[in-house]
């Protein structure tokens, strides 16, 4: 403890000592839970850190992942969005109905998911800026509009409740091969959502840290009126969340589409709470304008680690989702208390 | 100062997740096992090695059918000498991935129910070329063959359907609704389709939301009190069949009521009258025969069925027969 240079209370000045630096970051504490639920998982049951079934829980983590980056940077903006769960299921519907009806490419019927999935996010966005209304109630809505959807225009189009298979239709292969096929890394089979999983997670983070649109991103959630005052883009950056959202529903709908060939039209209910709960696990605020697209990263590892890792470890399966909501809180509770006392050594 | 504190906060983080997990551990500790009842099946049991075998099934939690499945999957692990691992999920997706953990952990037979045959495909293909012998019950015979599950255990659900309708015609009925719990259910709309097709009268389909009771009851009621020419309604599910119960009363209406699937209570209400009769897919056979199939088939490549799905239903329980299934429903 030698001073040779000036005092070093200044607060100013963020160095803190290594803990502090740590876990002033938003995803530190969901690391440290991960990593603490990773070894018991590993102590417990020997098959969880096999290679096949670390490719088998990345896989499990992807598909809660992939939405979560969505989730996480809307959340950072301070909105929620209750039709992610069932966006997925209607981004996937709407192509495969559209080449069961029209016929032609599968990339075409991609495109047009697309389209319609974007559009579910620019219409949750514009109405939440139009009618001033929460998040809450018209992804609410929209929730419930999506999901009749889904099965009525099934019914009316197919006569069923399951949209047929499109394994036959031209471009199936390669779209396969785009959005549901395996890579092979070190012998072991991974399934290719882990790696856009990454791949999301790292443009987000880069969005978030080195762009203007980060700064706007912070500032809508943070203090949208203040950031409205200064010039912030407010109602675009919101609008563009939740295109950002439905962009993540639609990979992972085509990749359900792809990986499955057919749809279940009743599917994906539910799983839009799984999505918020690994942002919120991550360390984003659901009042917005703090969080991390690594923590909702980590909060949707810690959701694939929990659910596979009762599996491997021949638990119960009764005690599951108890086991979960008992993980979350501690996760969480953990934390906001590093978080907590991190603060009171160095600057938020 | 701060440090200290910092690391005895850290440490309740952890002490608290490994309590809950030893906690779970104590709670799930060895499963008693549902059977037994044959009395010391181990003694009699010639020495065979002990299987492992994990039963995969598409149940939402808290579902009283699978428990009736489960306790099947159970009695025959417990005469056979094999460790049952039970899984479930009702989410396509998700139950293949437990498929395909059930691969990783190096079981020696697989059952899955295949009622989401499209999203289970593809792991249950693997886990059969991976030379695991996988068997499917409940749902999926029509798609079991062609994924290489080696024997089917169930209903066929339009058969099933087909059974209700005689009945009805029997009991002499008119107009009978057709209660789904589950919109999209493919093997839920299959029954309904075998109804409409041997029932004289006419049927509907009424949609209901099986996750919420009240929904189930009031929607019943209400489809009664529009039309009160309705004199039969057949619900899919025994928890249902209950609640219908009450909902008929609260319409005031007459029709009788019937269902697919039993359980205890449905069983006390067809034999004090109160419900016209039941159509059983004798869940307990499924998860029996199933689980025996693993360890018959480890014994010497014996399988049952000859590539045709094993019929374990429709079994008709009305008052008639009442009495000879009793200890079904103890």
């Amino acid at each position: 403890m030698s001073t040779v240079t000036a005092p070093k209370f200044d607060e100013r000045v963020a160095t803190g000592n290594l803990f502090t630096r740590f876990f002033s970051k938003p995803e530190a504490g969901a690391s440290t839970a991960a990593l603490v639920l990773a070894i018991m998982f590993a102590v417990v049951a020997p098959q969880f850190t096999q290679p096949d079934s670390i490719a088998t829980i990345l896989y499990g983590a992807s598909t809660v992942g992939i939405m979560a980056v969505g989730v996480s940077l809307l959340m950072i903006g301070g909105e929620v969005d209750l039709s992610a769960g069932v966006g997925v299921i209607s981004a996937a519907l709407s192509s495969s109905l559209f080449m069961y009806w029209f016929g032609g490419n599968v990339w075409v019927g991609a495109t047009i998911g697309l389209v319609f999935s974007l559009l579910v996010g620019l219409l949750n966005g514009w109405l939440l800026t139009k009618t001033k209304l929460s998040s809450f109630i018209i992804t609410l809505a929209t929730f419930f509009m999506l999901t009749g959807l889904n099965l009525g225009v099934t019914r009316l189009i197919t006569g069923g409740v399951a949209a047929p298979s499109i394994a036959n239709w031209p471009g199936f292969e390669s779209a396969a091969a785009v959005f549901a096929s395996d890579i092979p890394v070190f012998g072991v089979k991974v399934k290719i959502t882990v790696f856009y999983w990454i791949l999301l997670v790292a443009i987000a983070t880069w969005v978030l840290k080195r762009t203007r649109v980060g700064n706007w991103i912070f500032a809508s959630g943070g203090a949208p009126d203040a950031a409205r005052a200064v010039g912030v883009p407010v109602v675009r950056t919101k609008i563009g969340l939740y295109m950002g959202v439905s962009f993540c529903a639609w990979l992972l709908g085509m990749h359900q589409l792809f990986a499955f060939k057919t749809v279940q039209s009743g599917e994906g209910i539910g799983n839009e709470f799984l999505y918020i709960i690994a942002a919120v696990v991550g360390g984003c605020l659901m009042t917005g304008g703090y969080g991390s697209a690594i923590g909702g990263a980590i909060g949707a590892l810690i959701y694939g680690m929990a659910l596979k890792g009762v599996v491997y470890a021949e638990w119960n399966p009764d005690w599951l989702k108890f086991f979960l909501g008992a993980m979350l809180l501690g996760a969480t509770v953990l934390n906001f208390t590093l978080q907590r006392r991190a603060a009171q050594g160095g600057k938020k | 100062m701060l440090k200290s504190r910092i690391t005895r906060w850290s440490r309740v983080g952890v002490a608290g997740l490994a309590a809950t997990g030893a906690l779970l551990l104590a709670a799930c500790g060895s499963p008693a096992g549902a059977g037994g009842a044959a009395g010391g099946g181990d003694a009699e049991a010639p020495q065979t090695e002990k299987l492992k075998v994990a039963l995969v099934t598409h149940a939402a939690p808290g579902d009283t059918f699978w428990d009736t499945i489960r306790a099947g999957a159970e009695n025959a692990a417990d005469l056979n000498n094999i460790d049952l691992l039970y899984t479930s999920d009702p989410d396509g997706a998700r139950q293949a991935q437990l498929v395909q953990q059930a691969v990783d952990q190096g079981v020696d037979g697989i059952v899955v129910t295949l009622a989401k045959a499209d999203a289970m495909s593809g792991e249950v293909k693997k886990a059969a070329e991976a030379g695991i012998p996988v068997f499917s019950i409940n749902a999926g015979e029509n798609d079991f063959k062609s994924m290489g599950v080696l024997a089917h255990f169930g209903q066929n659900e339009f058969i099933a359907g087909q059974a209700a309708g005689e009945q009805l015609n029997e009991a002499g009925k008119t107009k009978a609704i057709c209660v789904i719990q589950e919109q999209g259910h493919v093997g839920l709309e299959a029954r309904c389709e075998g109804l409409a097709d041997t029932f004289e009268g006419t049927s509907e389909v009424l949609y209901v939301q099986g996750t919420d009771m009240t929904n189930v009851a009031s929607t019943i009621t209400s489809k009664l009190q529009t039309n009160k020419d309705i004199d039969a309604v057949l619900t899919l599910g025994a928890p249902f069949a209950m609640t219908a119960v009450d909902a008929i009363k609260d319409a005031g209406s007459s029709a009788a009521l019937a269902t697919t699937d039993l359980n205890p209570d449905v069983y006390a209400a067809i034999k004090d009258g109160t419900m016209l009769f039941g159509i059983d897919q004798q869940p307990f056979m499924q998860g029996y025969q199933s689980v025996e199939a693993v360890r018959l088939f480890n014994e010497g490549g014996y399988v049952l069925g000859g590539g045709q799905a094993v019929l374990t239903g429709p079994a008709v329980v009305n008052a008639a027969n009442a009495e000879s299934v009793a200890a079904q429903f103890k």
